[in-house]
């Protein structure tokens, strides 16, 4: 600029992009996920508490109802009671799949030949639909046919009709959904293990530790960060189980096996559903369920960034 | 202004030309048809029906696109709104409840009105919400009680006539180490056929209706009554254990495995025990016995054709419909060797089939209570619901009876 300043005739000044140039660029690289991320979520989140204010069966006009429809859902909707603790099940039975990931982790931590291929074996189940998953075990648990009674037939047990029991169905789909999500723990915890610095572990050696002392208080500290990662993909996870009971009960025995997710659905989705208001109003309690641990994890995460620094 | 004139010149042209010639050879454009019928033996007869249109209308290019029949129950609402197709697969009754209300379904009560169908009458009824007509039936079926023949002669039973006798039988039945009936819950609705049933013999036809309208509650002594019916059969080890881990599909294993002897079902399972190896000789039909002295009712779900609202050729898609209601249509489509199943046109003939035969013969002259949709089609979809759940629930935990039936009085009252 300053070399321009000595001409007589003014120059022409530079375009107000060329200008702002660097505070712009980061934003415009922006956009393009701003935008369709708030299309696709950030609105329709808003749209869900809108609409759950309503009674709307998708098609007509929506009346607006206030706060009716939470008043019914909390107001002792049993279906609803019974989604909730389904979910709490889910979520407590559903984090053993990390010390059980743990433990085949490091069953599998080590060098002898062909282990590479023991560990595949061990990811299948991950690699598979939980479509998949969730029919082979319904299979597995037939009443008559099924593998699981004919097991406990040759060991001279009673049978047992897990998914039409509805004090153990949930368990039963729990169980189905454990397998691939151990496998996936595993690998988790697999690849932090290749992460652990050998020589810490010859300095804890040398210093007599071994078993479960050594794996408490060397190894586990180290893998931290995996333990982290495993614990939220497992609660998210737990919290979407909706494939399984879909494909291995449909919610029933008489809606014992419901969950959150799936009473949304059902209500306002399926073959008997659209009711759109109520729908929403369960869609905006599992956000809020979720919002819970979603920001402890957000919290957690920012507060290791800050102590990195 | 204009509009409406447009609309009712356009309507008035369409009515005359159709009343002129039945298939007027000048219709033009193309006719988009989506239909659910998505079995193999329906479909291709679906296929054939739009190819044989095609060749009718020269000049009209029929356009097929069929869905997976349970992914159509919840598309269909999609379909109606967005780019709607000329014509679309539904079902009679209460099931049109929303598109009608949200005007998604074009009105053809004049097409009945000025005898553009004729031999509908008998089933206009179903298609009739508001006082007006809302599609056409293509097809229907009954249902009742299909029973393994060589098992009951084994045993030296008689079809039943009287709940008492068919008590009787299934005693029999039990104590020769089978289960009376098959029947797979999973999916709830096989449970309302069998509430179907005993409600209208134990009730009567009316009172059934009634209390799909809500009009009744269901803690009254009289549905009792019917539960109460119904425990009998459970009580005494009358249906196959473990129903609610079974598809109907998966339950009629036990029938042809000889496992049990019969199964309260739609026609439509029929195929399935030919195909399992079962000969004619092996499987019969007889009409749910009588329980009170009550006029009989039957189910027989019907399905249907519709024009949507939003639909751009209604003037191909009305003569379709006329085209499938048609006396000789009918009697083709429905034969044993197509859908199966019983022809909607009075006019039509009724294919030679032990079954379909029996089944036109009780519901001609044996369902003087009145012919029901079926439980999920009769009842509002929210009540249906609650309900067949609860009927499941019933049929495993019958003492939970009082809880059950508070639940669905709970609904009843919110949802009516």
């Amino acid at each position: 600029m300053t070399v321009m300043a000595d001409t007589p005739k003014p120059v022409k000044p530079r375009g107000w992009y060329k200008r702002n140039e660097i505070a712009i660029t980061p934003f415009l690289f922006l956009l393009p996920a701003v935008i369709f991320f708030s299309v696709y979520v950030i609105i329709p989140i808003f749209q869900s508490f809108w609409i759950s204010f309503h009674e709307w069966d998708g098609l007509g006009e929506k009346t607006w109802v206030g706060t009716a429809n939470y008043e019914r859902l909390l107001g002792g909707d049993r279906k609803f009671e019974v989604s909730f603790w389904n979910n709490l099940r889910w979520l407590f039975l559903y984090l053993l799949a990390i010390p059980l990931g743990l433990s085949i982790a490091l069953l599998l931590n080590q060098k002898v030949r062909g282990i590479r291929l023991y560990k595949s074996m061990f990811f299948f189940p991950f690699v598979l639909s939980q479509v998949v998953v969730g029919l082979v075990f319904s299979w597995f648990y037939l009443p008559r046919e099924g593998l699981l009674n004919a097991i406990l037939q040759f060991f001279g047990m009673g049978t047992v009709n897990i998914l039409g029991d509805p004090s153990l169905a949930t368990y039963g789909i729990i169980a189905a959904g454990l397998w691939p999500q151990t496998a996936y723990c595993m690998i988790l915890y697999l690849t932090g293990l290749n992460a652990v610095d050998p020589e810490q572990v010859e300095a804890a050696r040398l210093d007599g530790a071994k078993g479960l002392r050594m794996l408490w208080h060397v190894i586990l500290p180290q893998l931290k960060p995996a333990t982290f990662i495993a614990f939220v993909v497992t609660i998210i996870g737990a919290l979407r189980s909706f494939d399984f009971i879909a494909v291995m009960t449909n919610g029933g025995p008489f809606g014992s096996t419901r969950v959150l997710s799936f009473y949304m659905f059902e209500e306002s989705l399926s073959e008997f559903g659209f009711r759109m208001g109520y729908g929403a109003a369960i869609a905006v309690v599992l956000f809020f369920l979720m919002l819970i641990f979603i920001a402890y994890f957000l919290w957690s995460m920012y507060r290791d960034e800050k102590g990195a620094r | 202004m204009r509009s409406i004139f447009k609309a009712s010149a356009a309507a008035l042209l369409s009515t005359s030309m159709l009343a002129g010639a039945a298939f007027a050879q000048d219709l033009s454009g193309t006719l988009r048809i989506i239909s659910d019928m998505s079995n193999p033996a329906p479909r291709a007869t679906m296929e054939q029906l739009a190819a044989d249109f095609d060749a009718l209308h020269p000049n009209l290019e029929v356009e097929l696109e069929i869905v997976d029949r349970e992914a159509w129950k919840t598309q269909i609402r999609n379909a109606l709104t967005a780019n709607a197709p000329d014509v679309v697969n539904w079902y009679a009754a209460n099931r049109m409840t929303p598109y009608v209300n949200a005007g998604l379904f074009e009105d053809i009560s004049d097409m009945y009105a000025n005898g553009d169908l004729p031999g509908l009458d008998a089933v206009k009824g179903a298609m009739t919400l508001d006082g007006k007509q809302w599609g056409v039936p293509y097809t229907y079926y009954q249902w009742g009680i299909y029973y393994r023949e060589d098992i009951f002669n084994e045993l030296g039973l008689e079809e039943p006539m009287t709940f008492e006798q068919e008590l009787a039988n299934c005693e029999k039945i039990v104590a020769s180490g089978r289960a009376c009936y098959a029947i797979g819950t999973k999916f709830l609705w096989t449970a309302g056929g069998w509430f179907d049933y005993l409600n209208m013999r134990t009730n009567g036809f009316d009172f059934h209706m009634q209390l799909a309208r809500g009009e009744v509650e269901w803690t009254d002594p009289r549905v009792r009554e019917t539960f109460a019916n119904w425990r009998k059969i459970i009580d005494m080890g009358g249906y196959i254990a473990d129903h609610q881990s079974y598809s109907w599909q998966e339950a009629l294993k036990f029938m042809t495995d000889g496992e049990a002897a019969s199964y309260l079902i739609g026609n439509f399972a029929v195929p399935h025990l030919r195909e399992a190896g079962l000969s004619d000789e092996q499987i019969d039909f007889y009409q749910f016995p009588k329980i009170a002295d009550v006029p009989q009712g039957e189910d027989a779900p019907t399905d249907t054709f519709h024009i949507p609202a939003n639909a751009s050729n209604k003037e191909a898609a009305r003569a379709f419909l006329q085209y499938v209601t048609s006396a000789e249509v009918q009697s083709d489509i429905n034969g044993g060797d197509k859908l199966g199943q019983l022809p909607v046109n009075a006019n039509s003939s009724v294919d030679a089939d032990e079954f379909l035969e029996q089944g036109f013969e009780m519901l001609s002259t044996n369902a003087q209570g009145g012919v029901a949709q079926f439980f999920d089609r009769d009842f509002p979809a929210e009540m249906a619901s609650v309900g067949m759940e609860g009927l499941q629930e019933f049929m495993v935990f019958p003492d939970n009876l009082d809880d059950i039936l508070q639940r669905m009085e709970d609904a009843r009252q919110r949802i009516y």
